[in-house]
């Protein structure tokens, strides 16, 4: 412990000693780790972003939309009627065990009126059951119930995109009449604010209906039955394997798919989706690592440069310590010192310019940061093995110069 | 019959040299006593300082053997040898060899670093030895700021630091005037007289010869003449006391 306080104050003495020196052989280290903590509290706040959007969609949720994704043959094109109906949601509900909640809607852009406010926003007949599956409270009135659907009540809840639009911020639009496509709406409730979703969309900006008052009075009457797509809730991340398995089957009975034909659905399992961005995101975070890695190797070299020269200007010092009876350890280990505290000072300089670096990214372009305790950690752990590493070749050297010879080095 | 602290027995030492090879040492044979003072004399070439290295366990030598208080020194490890520099030996170098920009207490603890002395008792025994050679007070000065004979004894007080037994001092009045020497000399007489420190010193001045007891003479790698009843030198009082408590 003293040798190591007293190899510790020789090495700091000598940094000192060459202060643009010591500071120009850190930068490299500085830069390395400072890269590595920005890199990837950008990657993490991007992946958890994306994680944020998918959740938002809803827990455990399987997307029932129509026609094929996969690409062979002839397909009726996406602008085609759909081939999924109320009956296959309801089939889904009563015949796949792994299902807990199912909800079916078909939406369409029309412009809705109130007072002398107009606003074109998505309406979307719907049933009670689309709350829970997209766990989507509301935070002024309720939402509309399974009797309104069978009564074909004209009753709206509003995104807070509409409420804004349509009846100025702030303003409570609950027991209000709105008219869509001139058929007046009383408005029971408003929806919680979800935001953009992933692909950019305001989620916000829609008014849901029952299902069976938006196909008689705001969709047409002439596609009855036909929905635009089904969503599924699923008890658990494990029974949304097992749901997608059950959708499918009954689908193909349903709608007479013999084996080796193509689909008119696709079962899209979001956990799956989540973790295949999960999956892109690490990737992207490796090779952003991979690159400032390449920036810490290259620190290190410059710790090895700079050492090399250090030895040969102390040789005469190096043979001082010998002849009072330094071990060849003793000398190994102070140049060691020195190299591990070059590159850990750069390291904790890095690591400050870093945490710095991500600060600044999410205030001045918005982008969303997550600082990674690992990242810093382990970046500024790693500058120090960077230290042992590139500094024990120059200090071995030291170590093996011969008494005699470094004392009469000039 | 007690063994001498130094003994060494048909020493030779032999440096490549491109093609041809130096002879620095032909088997030389030489015993040295506790508590002896002598001064190794010759022309420069002479061997004088290769034997000095040698006995400082600094360099090994090609054949023969050395006994250092009857330890083969020669078979000792890397290691082993460095242990005995720090605590067996003690040099005192012409050109001083202090560091630089580091002041003269912590010169003075050097050797004191690579012990296992608590840190307390370094600086009280470093304290001790810069005030035994007349630098109380001092402690903080850096070498620049001192002059040639106070420099030499910072490196005579890191010599004496860890209490060697043996004092080897390399033309340790080369740099420096006559006066001065004179200063130094006294040092290391009073260090032999008073606490029966064993010095070897290389000169080629016959006035610091005078103060040893002993002188031998080197000539192309041999000893040409080994004169224990050498003029020696008594009358002068040893004028500064040295480690309070002192080395045995």
């Amino acid at each position: 412990m003293k040798l190591f306080r007293m190899t510790l104050m020789t090495a700091l003495r000598a940094l000192r000693r060459n202060k643009l020196r010591s500071a120009l052989t850190m930068l490299g280290i500085i830069i390395g780790v400072a890269a590595v903590i920005t890199m990837v509290s950008i990657g993490e706040g991007a992946a958890a972003a994306v994680q944020a959007e998918i959740r938002s969609l809803g827990k455990n949720l399987l997307v029932v939309v129509p026609g094929a994704t996969t690409t062979s043959g002839v397909r009726s094109s996406s602008g085609g009627i759909s081939t999924l109906r109320t009956s296959d949601a309801v089939a889904i509900q009563k015949e796949c065990p792994s299902v807990t909640g199912v909800a079916y809607f078909r939406r369409k852009l029309v412009q809705v009126i109130y007072g002398d406010q107009n606003w074109s926003t998505v309406v979307q007949g719907t049933t009670p059951s689309y709350q829970r599956v997209r766990e989507w409270p509301t935070v002024a009135g309720t939402f509309f119930t399974q009797r309104d659907l069978e009564t074909t009540s004209t009753v709206a809840v509003l995104g807070q995109t509409v409420v804004d639009n349509l009846f100025g911020l702030g303003q409570d639009p609950i027991g209000a009449h709105i008219r869509i496509k001139h058929v007046p709406f009383r408005v029971v409730g408003v929806l919680e604010v979800k935001g953009q979703s992933s692909w950019g969309q305001d989620q916000d900006d829609v008014i849901l209906i029952p299902f069976s008052t938006a196909e008689r009075r705001v969709l047409g009457t002439e596609f009855l039955g036909i929905v635009d797509s089904i969503y599924v809730s699923a008890a658990s991340a494990d029974d949304v394997q097992r749901a997608t398995g059950e959708i499918t089957s009954l689908l193909h009975r349903r709608h007479r798919i013999r084996p080796g034909r193509n689909d008119d659905f696709t079962v899209k399992n979001l956990n799956e989706i989540a973790r295949a961005s999960q999956g892109a995101s690490r990737v992207m975070t490796m090779l952003l690592l991979a690159v400032a890695s390449i920036s810490l190797l290259v620190g290190g070299i410059g710790i090895m440069n700079i050492l090399l020269v250090s030895v040969t200007e102390r040789t005469r010092e190096i043979g001082i310590r010998m002849a009072v009876g330094a071990k060849n350890f003793h000398i190994l280990y102070q140049f060691l010192v020195e190299a591990v505290t070059l590159s850990m000072v750069g390291g904790l300089a890095g690591a400050v310019l870093g945490i710095s670096g991500a600060r600044a990214v999410a205030y001045f372009a918005a982008w969303p940061t997550l600082l990674s305790a690992p990242a810093v950690l382990g970046s500024f752990l790693f500058s120090g093995v960077v230290g042992v590493f590139f500094g024990f070749y120059p200090a071995r050297k030291a170590a093996r110069l011969d008494p005699i010879a470094a004392l009469r080095y000039e | 019959m007690v063994e001498p602290l130094i003994a060494i027995r048909e020493l030779s030492k032999v440096y490549p040299m491109g093609e041809a090879e130096v002879h620095a040492l032909r088997g030389v044979s030489l015993e040295i006593g506790a508590g002896e003072f002598v001064a190794v004399m010759g022309a420069s070439g002479s061997g004088k300082s290769t034997l000095m290295n040698i006995l400082g366990c600094l360099d090994r030598p090609t054949s023969g053997t050395y006994r250092l208080r009857g330890i083969d020194v020669a078979s000792l490890s890397p290691d082993e040898r460095a242990t005995i520099r720090n605590r067996e030996v003690g040099f005192v170098f012409q050109n001083f060899n202090l560091l630089s920009r580091t002041s003269a207490i912590e010169n003075v603890e050097l050797p004191l670093v690579y012990g296992d002395l608590p840190q307390r008792e370094q600086r009280r025994r470093a304290q001790e030895a810069l005030a035994a050679v007349g630098l109380g007070g001092r402690e903080d000065h850096h070498p620049n700021q001192l002059s040639g004979g106070q420099q030499q004894r910072v490196a005579i007080a890191r010599a004496l630091v860890n209490r060697p037994s043996l004092l080897l001092a390399d033309e340790p009045t080369g740099n420096l005037d006559t006066p001065t020497s004179m200063e130094i000399l006294d040092i290391f007489e009073s260090l032999n007289h008073e606490h029966a420190i064993t010095v070897v010193l290389v000169t080629h001045e016959e006035s610091i010869a005078r103060f040893a007891r002993r002188v031998i003479v080197f000539r192309d790698g041999q000893i040409v003449s080994d004169d224990a009843n050498a003029p020696g030198h008594a009358g002068r009082s040893p004028s500064i006391r040295l480690l309070r408590g002192g080395a045995q």
